[in-house]
């Protein structure tokens, strides 16, 4: 029972790892560039949404609606401004500058918002679940992380597969050039690809800082790394890579912090991940390189 | 008849390399035109800076009367002007219906006129409706090169351009892609042909262009070439 409830725990952590690993792997895939800032973009969006709600009294949801909206446009602008002047650049130049804006976006909030870290209230106000005579108890946060991460994976999945746009995008993910000759605009496809990912951070940011509701400039640092982490583990540019890999990281990490210890936790989830490189360099789900003919 | 596309004193680089060297041809509206030319002799360069995805330093490309040296490629292609790139280039991770239905990305007509045209390119080409939910990366060569004529005729072009469509193909499938080229042209679309395999090329098309490491070494009517002694000599093999 303790297990099944620690299992519970790191599906939970693990899907909002899924959200935030499918904005890198999403960008990866389209723009081919690890976009280092988009932690970041999770701490402003968890802000935005504390501002909203503990200083203007907005309702939740309309914060969070507010929240998703303006870190759409934070993603488009970053990559308008800071990426897009690099296309055809060193990706050592690219990767450089992701890490610039990460740092930017931090001091930026240290400026606005202050070092003193806020004390995020949950949005969530469903009563926590009580299964087999309550020796299991799922909380409220848990359910609706749950339940968000998979209404979001199976909507991006729709559309991304299902939808003219979302092949434009996997065209674009494959081949540029034949894209482009397709018709499909490729600057578009790589906006709307940041706009995408930012908005998905914006939800991950809010079920996060339910959960763990610690919020300080840099508390999107840490979720991003491991986030990153997941989508190489699962195989970065690939999508369902991103979500499996989410899921085990965060059910990795809670039953280490569980069974283990609680400093040694995020080394053995970094450790795992080194030895799944090592077996398999492509990730779980990682696509092999086309060989072309 | 009168000129469909227009390259005029085209000059295209990589860094220091000049690749194309002061080119000029023109194709006229119902013709095929074949511009044949060694490995590196700037082919798939020139193609390239027709569709827009490379710019010329120097020099005008135009399109039914536009000019399009400085468009953007993918708003070429919705002039009527589509290339099936060299290599083929389908996505591999999508279905062949799903290649299939991306050619006509730009299309505004709706959805039941493109299925509409999925369909008469399904009858044009049955290997493909056989395997309509495959993963376009697993077909074999000559079906991938169908797939991409396929894929490059759904946004119904007004000019068809061809990058080696003929390259790693046996003699029958190259035969079978010919046979394709012809008939797409009988139906009113113009044809720019690049080609390595100048004894095919010359016997299908109207007009001809030979490159030679980034110019235009000769040009003529596509029978005159073909028994021209130095063309048979360098390309033909006799
Ligand atoms: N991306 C590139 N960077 C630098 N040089 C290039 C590039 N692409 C082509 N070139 C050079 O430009 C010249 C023309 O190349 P191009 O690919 O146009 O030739 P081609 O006629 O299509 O040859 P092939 O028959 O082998 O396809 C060659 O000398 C080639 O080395
Ligand atoms: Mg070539």
């Amino acid at each position: 029972m303790e297990f099944l409830s620690y299992l519970i725990n790191g599906i939970s952590l693990g899907s909002v790892y899924a959200i935030i690993a499918l904005g890198y792997t999403m960008v990866y895939g389209i723009a081919k560039m690890l976009n280092f800032a988009h932690g970041d973009v999770i701490m402003v969006g968890s802000y935005l949404v504390f501002i909203g709600i503990n200083q203007m009294g907005i309702p939740p949801l309309v914060a969070i609606i507010i929240s998703m909206v303006a870190c759409t446009l934070l993603g488009i602008i970053i990559e308008r401004f800071a990426y897009k002047p690099l296309r055809g650049a060193s990706s050592l130049a690219v990767l450089i500058t992701a890490i610039g804006v990460s740092y930017l976006l931090q001091n930026l909030a240290l400026l606005f918002w202050g070092s003193d870290p806020k004390s995020f209230t949950s949005v969530v106000t469903i009563p926590p679940l009580k299964l087999a005579n309550g020796q299991l108890v799922i909380s409220g946060e848990t359910i609706v992380t749950i339940v968000t991460s998979t209404v979001i994976m199976i909507g991006l999945m729709l559309f991304v597969n299902r939808t003219k746009v979302g092949n434009a995008m996997l065209a674009v993910s494959e081949d540029k050039g034949a894209a482009q000759l397709m018709g499909i605009n490729v600057n578009y496809t790589i906006a709307l690809t940041f706009a995408i990912g930012s908005a998905l951070a914006a939800v991950a940011g809010v079920l996060l800082c339910s959960a763990y509701p610690t919020l300080q400039p840099t508390t999107g640092a840490m979720p991003g790394i491991k986030a990153f982490t997941a989508a190489v583990f699962g195989g970065i540019g690939s999508i369902p890579g991103a979500m499996l890999g989410g899921v085990l990281l965060g059910i990795i990490e809670i039953l280490s912090k569980a069974y283990i210890s609680t400093q040694l936790a995020d080394a053995i989830v970094f450790a795992v991940l080194i030895v799944v490189l090592l077996v398999r360099p492509t990730g779980l789900l990682g696509k092999k390189i086309n060989e072309k003919v | 008849m009168g000129e469909m596309l227009q390259v005029k004193n085209l000059n295209v680089f990589y860094g220091s390399i000049h690749a194309i060297k002061d080119i000029s041809f023109h194709v006229n509206e119902g013709e095929i035109v074949t511009l044949i030319g060694a490995n590196g002799a700037g082919k798939t360069t020139t193609m390239h800076t027709i569709s827009g995805l490379l710019k010329p330093k120097t020099g005008e490309v135009s399109f039914l009367g536009n000019p399009i040296t400085q468009m953007e490629a993918h708003k070429i292609i919705r002039l009527g002007l589509s290339q099936v790139p060299e290599g083929r280039r389908v996505f591999s991770h999508l279905t062949v219906q799903e290649n299939l239905t991306l050619g006509a990305y730009t299309r505004k007509d709706g959805s039941a006129a493109v299925a509409n045209d999925l369909e008469r390119i399904f009858e044009r080409l049955p290997r493909l409706k056989e395997r309509r939910k495959q993963q376009a990366g697993t077909l074999s060569g000559g079906e991938q090169q169908m797939l991409a004529i396929g894929r490059a005729l759904m946004c119904k072009p007004k000019m068809l351009l061809l990058d080696e469509p003929s390259m790693g193909l046996s003699p029958l499938l190259v035969k079978e892609i010919f046979k394709i080229i012809q008939d797409v042209n009988q139906e009113g679309v113009t044809i720019l042909l690049v080609e390595q395999n100048a004894k095919m090329a010359l016997e299908i098309a109207d007009r001809a262009y030979v490159l030679e490491t980034g110019t235009i070494k000769m040009e003529g009517p596509a029978d005159e070439l073909a028994n021209n002694i130095e063309i048979r000599k360098a390309y033909l093999g006799c």
